[in-house]
């Protein structure tokens, strides 16, 4: 038998909140599929199970939180007979309803959602959490079943249920609380140095300014992808910037996931992955970034997307940030920052021109890398900006 | 349809497509003149996002150089305007 435990969504996160089973007992699931859907201090979260089997007993009831590790379904695996009748279940077994499960598609394009899922707008989903409504509890009378904000509003009006979540100003507190955490364990345990350049970026913006304006405005780049992928190239190059602290040893990673660092419009942010960076072209990245940012403010992440990143870049830019001084995401043992981007004197052949530059900057673990690989790193970032047609 | 009630409903739709942007703001107090980036604390993949959604709506072109045109919900609606002559 496999357990499906509450799994940790972050170094931040030691409990969470089931809101649905999206799988019943007795339904046959696989590797990669989304068995449940948690709700977490950050957002809600589609939760992928670790084995292939058949659903034996589902032991949490939407609505219980929970513990990180707590077991919450048990999962018969291929071969291994079921469980005897007699063994309890804390709920009623439900007919088996056999589907057709397509194979984990982790490392690509993001799989699509389940069919299954609560179709919510942002908007609604927005004026829910505010309103700290269940939305399992909701009637949704938009097309196909979907809440809409009318929805939310008719809901809103009737009186409260003893059974509802915390507000959202008290669900803005336990983000900050659950942020400090790891971040003082990471300061804490962590011995962190800083590095930083300033690189020059008028290859990259000029070829991005002729690039966009081939695309169609549905596929044009944003800089920051660019960004992304030299990251992702770069740590070909100095592959200890890309792995993780686990049981007091650094464990490469042979993929590169890169957490990216989003900003929440309720506020905090989560750093989902986009898997396998360095292997995706720019067009398909931007459109797996929009995606990934789409449903991180839609509350619609998946639980890989929270759990498998090795790297995280952040971007401050468009917060007239120049340097970025990040703190690592345990258990990575990098973050790399970028700035904005700003037009600075700058010599080439000789002379004095003006230049957009940005300043990189890396936050590194002193117990896997030094100073020498940590500039290594940087001048290879700078290597790539200057090549962006190789990107 | 006159040209003041054609404004008004691409406003609307604007506004709108604005809303579901940033779902939090209260549109309400929109100043048409300043830029929303600032106003709606938009980013630049919110601001990408929008002038998708302007594009898909009004069935406009807008080449990036555009852009600066479309930062307030004045210049919207004269871009809009403008598109249709």
């Amino acid at each position: 038998m496999a357990e499906f435990v509450m799994p940790t969504l972050g170094a931040d996160m030691t409990e969470g909140t089931l809101v649905q089973w999206k799988k019943r007992i007795g339904e046959r699931v696989t590797k990669g599929d989304i068995i449940a859907e948690v709700d977490t201090e950050k957002a809600a979260i589609e939760v992928e199970c670790h084995a292939s089997g058949v659903i034996e007993q589902l032991l949490t009831k939407p609505g219980d939180k929970v513990p990180v590790g707590t077991v919450m379904a048990v999962i018969r695996e291929e071969g291994q007979a079921a469980a005897p009748p007699s063994q309890p279940q804390s709920i009623t077994p439900q007919p088996i309803t056999p589907q057709p499960v397509p194979p984990p598609d982790r490392g690509t394009a993001p799989p699509p959602s389940s069919g299954s899922r609560l179709r919510i707008s942002p908007a609604a989903r927005k004026r829910a959490a505010e309103r700290g409504l269940v939305l399992t509890a909701l009637q949704g009378t938009g097309p196909d079943g979907a809440i809409t904000l009318e929805d939310v509003s008719r809901a809103s009006a009737t009186p409260p249920d003893a059974t509802k979540p915390a507000d959202a100003a008290e669900r803005q507190t336990r983000m900050r609380q659950t942020i400090a955490a790891a971040m003082t364990r990471s300061k804490r345990e962590i011995p962190h140095y800083y590095l930083s350049t300033t690189i020059d970026v008028s290859r990259a913006l000029t070829w991005l300014t002729a690039e966009n304006g081939r695309r169609p405005v549905t596929e044009r780049l944003l800089v920051s992808v660019l960004f992304i992928k030299a990251v992702a190239l770069a740590l070909r190059q100095v592959p200890e910037l890309n792995a993780v602290w686990k049981d007091g040893a650094p464990v490469r990673s042979e993929r590169i996931h890169i957490g990216t660092a989003i900003s929440l419009r309720q506020g905090g942010l989560v750093a989902p992955a986009l898997h396998d960076a360095d292997r995706a072209g720019l067009g398909e990245l931007m459109q797996r970034f929009q995606d990934l940012v789409k449903r991180a403010r839609a509350g619609s992440l998946r639980s890989s997307e929270l759990s498998d990143a090795t790297i995280t870049v952040t971007s401050l830019g468009e917060q007239g940030v120049e340097t970025v001084f990040g703190v690592i995401y345990p258990p990575q043992v990098a973050l790399v920052g970028f700035g904005k981007v700003v037009e600075r004197p700058w010599v080439a052949n000789g002379l004095i021109v003006p230049r957009p530059v940005v300043t990189a900057s890396l936050s590194a673990d002193h117990r896997v890398s030094d100073g020498h690989r940590g500039g290594l790193f940087l001048a290879e970032l700078d290597r790539f900006l200057q090549a962006p047609q190789s990107l | 349809m006159t040209t003041a009630s054609s404004d008004a409903d691409t406003r609307a739709k604007i506004l709108r497509l604005l809303g579901e942007i940033a779902p939090e703001a209260d549109l309400s107090k929109l100043d048409p003149e300043v830029g929303f980036r600032d106003q709606l604390d938009l980013d630049s993949m919110d601001f990408l996002n929008f002038v998708v959604s302007l594009h898909t709506t009004f069935h406009i072109e807008i080449p990036e150089s555009d852009y600066p045109k479309y930062t307030t919900l004045n210049g919207c609606v004269a871009q809009v305007a403008a598109s249709r002559t």
